[in-house]
């Protein structure tokens, strides 16, 4: 895969990962690199010329205005846009160094390895348990009943959840509050062994103390996974992202560490956005 | 009243075109609250002419024994027990095509797609054709075409197959009743919110999976509301069984696919139109009636019990 391309709206330069170079230790690593990606729905272009790097084990907050094709771009990740009928992809997008987009990809097992959060939290209708183990079972990664409990517990300690649900996993996860069904939805994610996490304004439905839950949950994955979202908050972008992609128009017009982007952005419109000026 | 301007709002002129209006209104508001008043009526009176004229004859021994005396005596348990096992065959055939039609229409077509066009127009038009000419299409197609060639290909051209039969009445009216399983099944399926089949795909769940294990179990009532409905719906057609396995008289129940039966809509048909003797037949004619319309309703309220809580549920989800 060709690493001489140029990115010349990214400000920050990481080196790339391919399959012919060698891990060196303390090297940051690009999980998700966006080359060149336009999206149409149809004849409209909601998405022209993204080109993107996304660090491994790092949050990356992808913040706009409403329509800016923010969540179109996160969507286009794990090829959930694939399910809308009429819309297309141009450009490269890899992860891990594959194409996703090539022909020989099946998105089943994309979307195996890149999880999804919601905007508004979609628990099953059916028990907390059957919840979590819905993609285990779908998937056969448990080989017997044991395997399967250790599972559904260990994904939901992982989503903090475990504490308040243990002694009952038999009832439905619809009687759970708010927060709660949107870490019951991250465990589920998680208890597919993904390692991204897709999440698309996964606490704009939650009040704050169920927020505050949520990015304290996300801080403490990125350990382990990639993770980018999309988010309306600037000060929750701010707070758990490592680094933050202003869209606007279906433009990526400047993508930098966080810290730089809301004290110090190169682009005007960054600056008019963050500071609240319009959108 | 005395207004700002100082003069008084309800002049003559101003009475007189409100005092119209108001008139126009009211006969408009009495007229809509006689439609409804016809329409009660006419229930009432249906029912209750039937219970009032039947009732004397209704008995246990009316619905168990079978008829006698050229069907001037007697009950009419072999019509009954017809038309269970017609609409039970029936249902068999035209649940599973019309849910997988229903499935295909909505999980899996392209709203432009050919074939979802064709099928779209195919299933409003199903609806539309009068019930006459599906029991001709039966004898045309399930009796002689189907059954005649069963009959050639495996039987050495005995007849078997390629006569009236209970098989071939129930594949008819099958048809007659698909529309209302798809329509019904759709409307269920389109009350799955899309979140839930996302949720499924996002875990890594192929487009089968997640219609077997996320979209059937939540659409299982409204399909069998789609069954009940299309129960309510076939039981009492009588002209798509005319030709394609109803019988006047049989002296056993049937036992074969190949049987051909005894079914209530076809009795009263027979009763109202072929007794040797009027008189003596009208009492059992009106009870057979209520034993229908018992029967039909019965179902249409279990059907609209489940609808019922089933919205419930979908609410409480939301």
């Amino acid at each position: 895969m060709s690493t001489g391309t140029t990115f010349s709206k990214l400000t920050i330069q990481i080196p790339l990962r391919t399959r012919t170079e060698e891990k060196k230790p303390m090297e940051v690593l690009s999980k998700v690199v966006a080359e060149n990606v336009d999206f149409y729905y149809g004849k409209n272009r909601a998405l022209s010329g993204i080109s993107m790097r996304v660090t491994e084990k790092h949050i990356t907050a992808l913040i706009g205005p409403s329509g800016c094709g923010k969540s179109t771009f996160l969507r286009s990740l794990n090829r959930m846009n694939d399910l809308v009928p009429g819309t297309r992809v141009t450009g490269k997008i890899y992860i891990d160094g594959q194409d996703i987009y090539a022909k020989s990809v099946d998105p089943i097992l994309l979307r195996r390895k890149v999880g999804m959060i919601f905007q508004k939290s979609n628990p099953f209708p059916k028990s907390i348990y059957e919840n979590v183990a819905y993609g285990v079972k779908i998937n056969s990664y448990a080989k017997n009943k044991a395997e399967l409990n250790e599972i559904v517990e260990k994904s939901l300690r992982d989503a903090a959840i475990w504490d308040e649900v243990k002694d009952r996993l038999d009832s439905s996860a619809l009687g759970l509050s708010g927060g709660q069904q949107q870490r019951l939805c991250i465990a589920r994610s998680l208890a597919v062994k993904p390692d991204t996490l897709l999440m698309d304004e996964p606490a704009s439905a939650l009040d704050p103390i169920s927020t505050a839950k949520i990015e304290e949950l996300i801080l403490e994955l990125k350990k382990r996974y990639t993770i980018i979202i999309v988010t309306h908050n600037m000060q929750q972008a701010a707070r758990v992202s490592d680094y933050t992609a202003f869209f606007f128009m279906g433009e990526l017009i400047e993508m930098d560490v966080t810290s730089k982007m809301f004290t110090n952005p190169s682009r005007k419109e960054t600056e008019d956005y963050i500071t609240g000026r319009f959108g | 009243m005395i207004t700002p301007g100082g003069t008084l709002s309800n002049s003559p002129v101003e009475d007189e075109m409100s005092q119209r209006l108001d008139v126009r209104g009211k006969i408009f508001y009495l007229l809509t609250g006689a439609a409804c008043l016809i329409i009660v009526l006419m229930v009432a009176f249906i029912i209750g002419n039937i219970f009032l004229n039947g009732k004397d004859h209704l008995s246990w021994r009316f619905i168990t024994a079978a008829p006698e005396e050229g069907m001037t005596a007697g009950g009419i348990f072999p019509a009954i027990y017809g038309t269970l096992l017609l609409v039970i065959l029936m249902t068999l055939a035209v649940v599973p095509v019309g849910v997988m039609v229903a499935i295909y229409l909505h999980e899996y077509s392209a709203h432009t797609s050919l074939l979802y066009k064709t099928t779209r127009l195919a299933v409003s038009n199903l609806a539309g054709v009068p019930s006459i000419v599906f029991g001709l299409f039966g004898l045309g197609f399930f009796v002689k075409f189907v059954g005649g060639n069963i009959d050639r290909l495996f039987y050495g051209g005995s007849l078997v197959f390629g006569q009236p039969a209970i098989i071939w009445a129930a594949l008819t009216l099958a048809v007659l009743t698909m529309p209302v399983v798809i329509l019904t099944t759709e409307d269920t399926l389109r009350a799955i919110p899309n979140e839930l089949r996302e949720a499924s795909m996002a875990l890594g769940a192929t487009k089968f999976q997640t219609i077997v294990h996320t979209v059937l179990p939540q659409a299982v009532t409204g399909i069998m509301t789609g069954g009940i409905l299309a129960v309510s719906r076939g039981a009492g057609e009588v002209a798509p069984i005319l030709f394609t396995g109803a019988a006047y008289f049989l002296p056993e129940l049937p036992k074969k696919l190949t049987s051909q039966f005894m079914e209530l809509g076809y009795h009263i048909f027979v009763l109202s139109t072929q007794s040797p003797d009027v008189e003596k037949t009208k009492p059992i004619l009106y009870s057979t009636v209520f034993v229908l319309l018992a029967l039909t309703f019965l179902l249409n309220l279990v059907a609209i019990i489940i609808r019922s809580q089933m919205r419930a549920r979908l609410r409480r989800r939301a």
